[in-house]
């Protein structure tokens, strides 16, 4: 075995024999079982799956078959990629609650035909696609319940297939050599897995990665992010999403830490809380429901804790992150922050399960400045990074020290960049980068540049000065004003939504001379406002167009083009003008999708006199539009809106760095 | 392509052997009968439904059965042996466990507590040893426990386990005192309307729950329900009470073709 340790460690099982080897009782996998964290060191992980891959060669599993994997994360089931992987064979996770018809189009699509499942829910599931995936042969299951009258010729628990494969390998030592070999005859250019991006246009597309490119990738985030077999996470996040399968199982092998699997997915948060990762990924989304949480939880609490807590706030929003980012603080803040963390941050970290994370990565969309910091304040290192299934995951991603909230940081290591001139898309070539996608050479060819970089579909730019890269929107979704200056909706409709008044914005101006926008108020926190202050009001549509509430929200709006205006080439579009919406834009309306998000064309179509009251200079415009009630009845909603103009500056020339 | 079909082999557990039957039983407070004259048994293993309009007996029934009332005629035979008056934890720790109508639970205890309460009946270790909370206690209680944490995996409530009971909704209070129920491993199983007041998804739980019950740990089931879409899916076997007697007895498929049946839900003209 000795020569294993030298062997180049370029694919994931000659990864798992190094852990075994050399940190052998070091636990690897936790998983909450029967109210008790079961644990398996990296030596028994290691023993189970050669039992296990055993098990899968005498079902008939071969190098180059496919085995889907379904289910949530559960050791099992990410043992059931590495057996698969030590045979030479490519695990393709799938979204374990994909639709039917998503399901059979992926197995089939990747031919699979094995199938390693969590439990009877999942097994029913592809039963009912069986017609449709007609190389599928087998499957092996996780948990037994309800499972125990089903015909089990094709189908069996996966603790049979190991135990059946341990028996094997103590009867001779030809099994355990032969294994080895098929470990060895692994190759940093073989197929290391197949994982479908969820596609919101057309169908999933398989996204091809190496074993050798994957290892590298991972490589260089476990040395940039210090991350060593100390760490622990909590893998929560779905198998077939390429961050659980880059930050949980291609680090966590390379790294040797150990991956905690939560015992349901409704008890993630309080697992959570009980093991205390010191490496966490979460989607803004999850940050933002804790933090309302913690904020409404707060409200009942008692007048004296509710006065701490504002106050120790208050003093970390100050200087919480100043001294996360080691900067000059004085003495009096310092010892304040001090008690404040022992007051209120430390038990508040604590009942999130934060205490011990050292490195924390948001990512997916745009996060909210005060959200971000309220964390970062906290004294919790939270970073952004940018990253996409085809790049296996990293593009980019903050470097302790230089972390903001409107970036997603410079390149990441080995990683190069490069802007399309004439779109503003981003343009990569990473070292995990993918082979291309499974048995799809036209939209592979669409996707990389015959110089060997990777079209992200993202327009961004560099900041001056950091180099760091700022996503704006979706390439396609980025166009022009009539002087030629770039003009990205989404960036821009961000921006105003990240005031907690604002609940949307609609922002117009492809080919015309300036950028005007629709704002819809927030009910709910511009009505507090209303109550504190004694504006008195009837109905949505009265408080949104008070003159007091245009007022607060053309501060906003002022302050969001002094931003643009600090950005070369986002200060030709400032809002120019603005007005708020008589009505709340609504899916019901057809004004937004299902998902909430605004439907940008249809608002245009459907609102084109306020459209143009923005652009002929008129002051207020008429409108009436028909509503759809909630009971399903029709009417007509008219309104007078107010049109205003908002303070456009000065492009400065970018902040120095 | 993979050939499984699920649920084609039979359970494994011979239905046929009779283990508790009623006969003719009739059940009085003061002038009211409650039940008059009832004659039906329950066989090892099968799933038994007992329905009728309101009023027509059924709690009443499921009472006689678990020992709170004793009939005045007639005689209830369980395991082969005809029963004297019982008090409810005799029938308890002769291995009937129930579920109330209205939710019977500790509100302030935990999940896991009321659940834990389901195995009083089976611990042995005296009081003295209990108050310790050591030695043998010890032993008996992490034994248990280990057995209460089986039925909260088997219900998939790990989620609430720490909650006290009086906060969860209506729906999850149900499936804790089904596992309180459980918690007792009982040979025969009454729910009384385990699906009162639930929506359709929690219903679809329950009854997988109840499917999962009999199936996996052979556990005999009687069940009183309003819902008669759940009845039929889920019996073998069903006994239909009207105003206190019996007027239909059989699969579901012939008693939802009985004439007797379809009057009284439906009512007749007179």
């Amino acid at each position: 075995m000795a020569q294993a340790a030298t062997a180049q460690l370029d694919t994931f099982p000659k990864l798992l024999r190094r852990n075994a080897e050399a940190r052998g009782p070091k636990t690897a996998f936790r998983h909450k079982d029967l109210g008790i964290w079961q644990s398996w060191t990296w030596a028994e992980v290691y023993d189970h799956v050669r039992a296990y891959a055993v098990g899968l060669q005498n079902l008939g599993l071969k190098r180059g078959d496919k085995i889907a994997i379904v289910g949530a994360n559960r050791p099992k089931l990410y043992w059931s990629m590495m057996a698969a992987q030590m045979i030479g064979a490519v695990p393709v996770p799938v979204y374990s609650d994909a639709i039917a018809d998503e399901l059979a189009y992926v197995l089939d699509h990747a031919e699979v035909s094995f199938a390693a499942v969590q439990d009877q829910e999942q097994v029913d599931k592809l039963l009912s696609v069986a017609e449709r995936v007609p190389r599928l042969k087998t499957m092996l299951y996780d948990w037994g319940r309800g499972l125990r009258d089903y015909d089990h010729t094709h189908l069996h628990p996966i603790a049979a297939v190991i135990a059946q494969g341990r028996v094997q390998l103590s009867e001779g030592s030809d099994v355990g050599k032969a294994l080895d070999a098929e470990i060895d005859a692994g190759h940093g250019d073989d197929l290391s897995i197949i994982l479908y991006t969820s596609g919101t246009t057309g169908r999933s597309k398989g996204v091809m990665l190496s074993a050798g490119r994957s290892i590298a990738a991972a490589t260089d985030t476990v040395r940039f992010d210090n991350l060593s077999d100390n760490d622990e996470v909590l893998a929560y996040l779905p198998l077939a999403w390429v961050g659980d399968h880059y930050l949980n199982f291609a680090q966590g092998l390379v790294a040797g830490f150990c991956t905690a699997c939560p015992e349901s997915a409704d008890t993630a948060q309080n697992d959570l809380k009980e093991i205390g990762p010191t490496f966490y990924f979460a989607p803004p989304r999850v940050f933002e429901n804790l933090l309302t949480r913690v904020m409404i939880r707060m409200e009942d609490a008692s007048g004296l804790k509710k006065k701490m807590f504002h106050h120790y706030i208050a003093v970390a929003k100050q200087w919480g992150e100043k001294i996360l980012n080691g900067q000059e603080v004085p003495l009096g803040a310092r010892l304040s922050y001090g008690l404040g963390n022992l007051l209120v941050y430390a038990p508040l970290k604590n009942a999130l399960g934060f205490s011990k994370i050292r490195t924390a990565y948001t990512a997916g969309e745009a996060i909210g400045p005060e959200l971000f910091s309220f964390y970062r304040s906290l004294g919790m290192n939270l970073k952004q990074l940018y990253g996409q299934t085809e790049a296996f995951l990293y593009v980019t991603a903050q470097p302790d020290g230089q972390i903001r909230a409107d970036t997603v940081g410079p390149a990441s290591p080995n990683v190069d960049i490069r802007i399309e001139e004439s779109t503003g898309e981003v343009l990569y070539k990473s070292p995990g980068q993918f082979i291309g996608y499974y048995k799809d050479a036209e939209k592979t060819a669409e996707t990389m540049t015959p110089d060997g970089f990777v079209r992200t579909g993202d327009a961004g730019f560099f900041e001056v000065g950091t180099g760091h890269l700022k996503i704006i929107d979706r390439a396609k979704d980025v166009s022009k004003l009539k002087s030629g200056d770039l003009f990205a909706p989404k960036y821009i409709e961000n921006r105003l939504k990240f005031y907690p008044n604002i609940k949307e914005v609609v922002a117009f101006g492809q080919g015309e001379d300036f950028v005007s926008v629709f704002i819809n108020i927030d009910l709910t926190a511009v009505g507090n406002w209303a109550e504190r202050n004694n504006v008195i009001y009837g109905s949505y549509q009265e408080l949104a167009g008070h003159a007091d509430v245009y007022g607060i929200i053309a501060g906003h709006v002022d302050e969001v083009n002094a931003l643009l205006a600090a950005e070369p080439m986002m200060a030709a579009a400032q809002i120019k003008r603005f007005l708020i919406l008589h009505k709340e834009l609504d899916a019901d309306d057809g004004e937004l999708t299902r998902t909430q998000k605004v439907r940008r064309g249809f608002v245009g179509e459907r609102y084109a006199p306020l459209v143009k009251a923005l652009y002929d200079g008129s002051t207020e415009a008429d409108i009436s539009t028909e509503v759809t009630f909630e009971d399903g009845r029709k009417g007509v909603i008219s309104a007078r809106v107010k049109v205003k103009d908002a303070k456009v500056f000065a492009a400065t020339t970018g902040k120095a760095a | 392509m993979l050939h499984v079909s699920p649920n084609t082999a039979t359970t494994g557990i011979a239905k046929g052997e009779v283990l508790l039957s009623v006969e003719n039983v009739s059940l009085r407070f003061g002038g009211v009968k409650a039940i008059s004259d009832v004659s039906f048994d329950i066989l090892k293993g099968e799933v038994r439904a007992i329905i009728g309009p309101n009023g027509a007996g059924k709690t009443s029934m499921l009472n006689c059965i678990n020992g709170f009332y004793f009939p005045q005629e007639g005689h209830i035979t369980y395991k082969g042996v005809r029963r004297q008056k019982v008090r409810p934890h005799e029938a308890a720790s002769s291995g009937i466990a129930r579920t109330f109508q209205n939710v019977a639970l500790f509100k302030g205890m935990t999940t896991l507590d009321n659940i834990m309460t389901g195995r009083t009946l089976k611990m042995n270790v005296g009081l003295f040893w209990q108050l310790l909370r050591h030695g043998p206690a010890m032993r008996e209680e992490i034994e248990h426990r280990r057995k209460v944490e089986d039925i909260i995996d088997f219900l998939e409530i790990q989620a609430i386990r720490k909650i006290p009971v009086g906060k969860l909704p209506y729906g999850l209070q149900k499936r804790v005192e089904l596992g309180r129920a459980l918690a007792m491993e009982p040979e025969l199983l009454l729910l009384d309307e385990p699906m009162a007041g639930m929506n359709l998804e929690e219903k679809e739980d329950m009854c997988r729950f109840i499917l999962d019950v009999n199936q996996t740990f052979g556990t005999t089931i009687a069940l009183i329900e309003h819902d008669m879409g759940v009845v039929m899916d889920l019996s073998d076997r069903v006994v239909v009470l009207e105003y206190g007697r019996k007027i239909a007895d059989g699969t579901p498929d012939v008693v939802k073709a009985d004439q007797k049946v379809i009057d009284a839900y439906l009512g007749v003209a007179h």
